[in-house]
């Protein structure tokens, strides 16, 4: 179940004011009262790690804020704006016009919101979080509805379909689904009328609390806080029984038993890893008798070659995570573990309380309904690289095995054969360049999030100079590894805005690499010098030393490089220039 | 139930929804009586006692409030 309002309030209060909250200035624009949506938000930030500032406009004051430039919302600097119609607010409208203007109605409020959406995007550098309209149904005309445009229900649904293509043209602009929270939780629990009459709270107050958790979801993922990856248990999860007491011809995968709950749920799970999730296996099992049904059952969904890490052995889940996370490198706030044990998910809780432990249903029958309801893997971006992931992972896994052989490092990396592909952002390079900027958390100086038009206006503003490298070797292709934006501040400062890369090419010479490429475009540019920055965050302690150890001096909190003298240090990559 | 019992109870889920549990409550309290007992909480509220009575007030019962007795009232009446 969904947390219910007061409980929500309740928590956040128990744990006052955190320590380390990321901050985000959120605007609320709504056509109804928003302060307990307010209240909601700013709560449910405490339990997901953001400390909202939040600007609460007059309700009915959505169009006065965004078309008036001296309006509170700019004068606020929002990182993002909420702007919140409903259905409730928009019938007596939609009753108010000719049944010709009806017709139109939602192909008029789209170009209406795509006007709102030109100038906020113009005005402010927000992420607009665009609520979709929940589907009222008068019942006019009954089902009948269906068939003609004439109908509320028929003009909220077309309406809904334009959101979703105006969010895909626009790449600031975000859907919150609400028609699919109403969905959920149907039209009796989301309105709640005898509350509405004398507060003009459109929405129940528990349904208020899910709308506050689906904007933090949202919000957490534009601002990079997102799963990557899903660890699996096996026995009773991932299927039903013990292959190591019932054998791989009882276990309850496809037919037998409970089979198709574990069916779907492996098919859920594949899916999940087709978008780029990274699937991993962490079961207490003999290996070779865990992976049989991998490799040999015939209706198991799920294939040795979906998962990126499979540890199958009698130590404590806690550790075998611990290593699934050293492998991986990536945070363990980033991961989700799923277990039908709760004594296993208790010891995962105690020791990595940063890990995802949902609480399974007792019956595995409702694993897949309840893992729908907690919206684990919100995410802000989708690259088709991101299908690649679990591969790219399991050559990582080979290159770890090839550099135990080698005791002297750089013969081990000219063994790699390395070829780095430099230039600046392409077309195509634009979306998997934003999407690396969201995700990358450990190697990045200034972390610094940009999206998809960010980048595109860097990539066409004279005053920046941006690389995208994408990294082969003889084991595959790693895609985009790396990217550095500098920016012209002045004549003679020559700004390293961004420098992020990928840990799965860490110790590989490729910040040498990098460095030398910077230099010999800043030289192109007539530069005497580089100017970098290191902005700590929580995640990014491993680049503190990352200036300084490439030979920077740190004056007044930046990092300077002379180019006159400067030798770059020996690396293993030859460059493609393209 | 009696109205001793309803107040009680009625006591209980104002402490916990104000977090204030130095608040009592007699029949004759209002708004005005208890810190934080504003629009916004009162909402809060009612939410709250309709859960703990398993009782889904009227709008009209809900506006037509004054006072804690009157709450009572409405609590009595089905």
């Amino acid at each position: 179940m969904p947390i219910e309002f007061n409980q929500l309030i309740a928590q956040a209060a128990q744990l006052g004011h955190p320590a380390g909250l990321k901050p985000v200035k959120l605007a609320l624009l709504g056509d109804s009262t928003t302060q307990f949506l307010h209240r909601a938000i700013v709560a449910q930030g405490v339990l997901s790690g953001i400390a909202f500032e939040v600007l609460e406009a007059d309700f009915g004051q959505i169009e006065r804020q965004v078309f008036d430039p001296s309006s509170d919302l700019y004068a606020f600097e929002p990182e993002m704006v909420v702007v919140a119609y409903t259905a409730k607010k928009l019938l007596p409208k939609f009753y108010a016009k000719s049944p010709d203007a009806q017709r139109c109605f939602a192909a008029d409020k789209l170009a209406e919101l795509q006007d709102l959406v030109a100038i906020l995007t113009e005005g402010t550098k927000a992420k607009v979080l665009l609520w979709n309209i929940e589907e009222l149904d008068d019942k006019v005309f009954g089902h009948f509805g269906n068939k003609i445009s004439l109908s509320f229900p028929n003009q909220v649904r077309r309406l809904n379909v334009g959101l979703m293509d105006l969010a895909e043209r626009h790449g600031n602009v975000f859907i919150i689904d609400i028609a699919s929270l109403h969905n959920r939780v149907g039209r009796a629990a989301a309105y709640s009328p005898h509350i509405y009459v004398s507060t003009d709270l459109v929405h129940s107050l528990n349904f208020t609390a899910m709308i506050a958790t689906a904007i933090t979801d949202v919000v957490c993922a534009i601002v990079g806080k997102f799963k990557k990856c899903v660890i699996l248990d096996l026995d009773n999860t991932t299927w039903g029984g013990i292959i190591g007491d019932d054998g791989i011809e009882n276990i309850e995968v496809g037919n037998l038993g409970l089979g198709k709950v574990f069916v779907e749920l492996q098919r859920w799970v594949k899916a999940l890893k087709d978008r780029g999730i990274i699937v991993a296996v962490c079961s207490k099992n003999t290996e070779s008798v865990a992976k049989e049904p991998f490799e040999k059952h015939p209706d198991m969904v799920l294939r040795l070659d979906d998962i990126a890490v499979f540890v199958a052995n009698w130590e404590n889940k806690a550790d075998n995570i611990r290593h699934i996370q050293e492998i991986l490198n990536i945070g363990f706030d980033s991961m989700v573990f799923l277990d039908d044990n709760p004594v296993e998910r208790q010891i995962v809780r105690e020791n990595l309380p940063e890990v995802t432990v949902p609480e399974l249903p007792e019956d595995p029958a409702e694993y897949l309904e309840f893992l729908y309801g907690e919206n684990l893997f919100e995410t802000a971006s989708y690259s088709n690289t991101d299908a690649d992931r679990t591969r790219q992972y399991q050559e990582e896994a080979d290159r770890h095995l090839l550099s135990k052989r080698f005791t002297n490092v750089g013969e081990f990396l000219r063994s790699l054969d390395m070829k780095a592909f430099v230039r600046p952002f392409s077309d195509f390079d634009v979306p998997r360049v934003a999407q690396l900027s969201q995700r990358s958390n450990q190697f990045n100086l200034r972390t610094v999030r940009y999206t998809e038009e960010d980048i595109r206006r860097i990539a066409a503003d004279p005053n920046y100079v941006t690389f995208a490298f994408n990294l082969a070797d003889k084991f595959g292709d790693n895609g985009l590894i790396a990217v550095a934006i500098l920016e012209k501040r002045s004549h003679d400062e020559l700004f390293i805005d961004t420098w992020f890369m990928s840990c799965r090419v860490l110790k590989r010479g490729m910040e040498a690499f990098t460095l030398h490429t910077l230099v010999a475009a800043a030289r192109a540019h007539g530069y005497a010098q580089l100017v970098g920055e290191y902005i700590p965050t929580a995640k990014n302690a491993m680049v503190a030393e990352h200036y300084s150890g490439l030979g920077f001096q740190e004056q007044d909190g930046f990092w300077y490089l002379a180019l006159g003298d400067f030798q770059s240090s020996p690396f293993f990559i030859e460059t493609i220039t393209e | 139930m009696s109205n001793e019992e309803f107040l009680a109870k009625l006591q209980v889920v104002f402490r916990q929804v104000l977090s204030d549990n130095s608040i009592v409550l007699t029949e004759n309290t209002t708004a005005k009586d208890v810190a934080g007992w504003d629009s916004l909480s009162h909402v809060m509220l009612v939410v709250e006692i309709e859960t703990a009575f398993k009782k889904r007030f009227k709008a009209r019962e809900i506006q037509n409030w004054q006072r804690v007795g009157d709450m009572i009232t409405s609590l009595q009446n089905g």
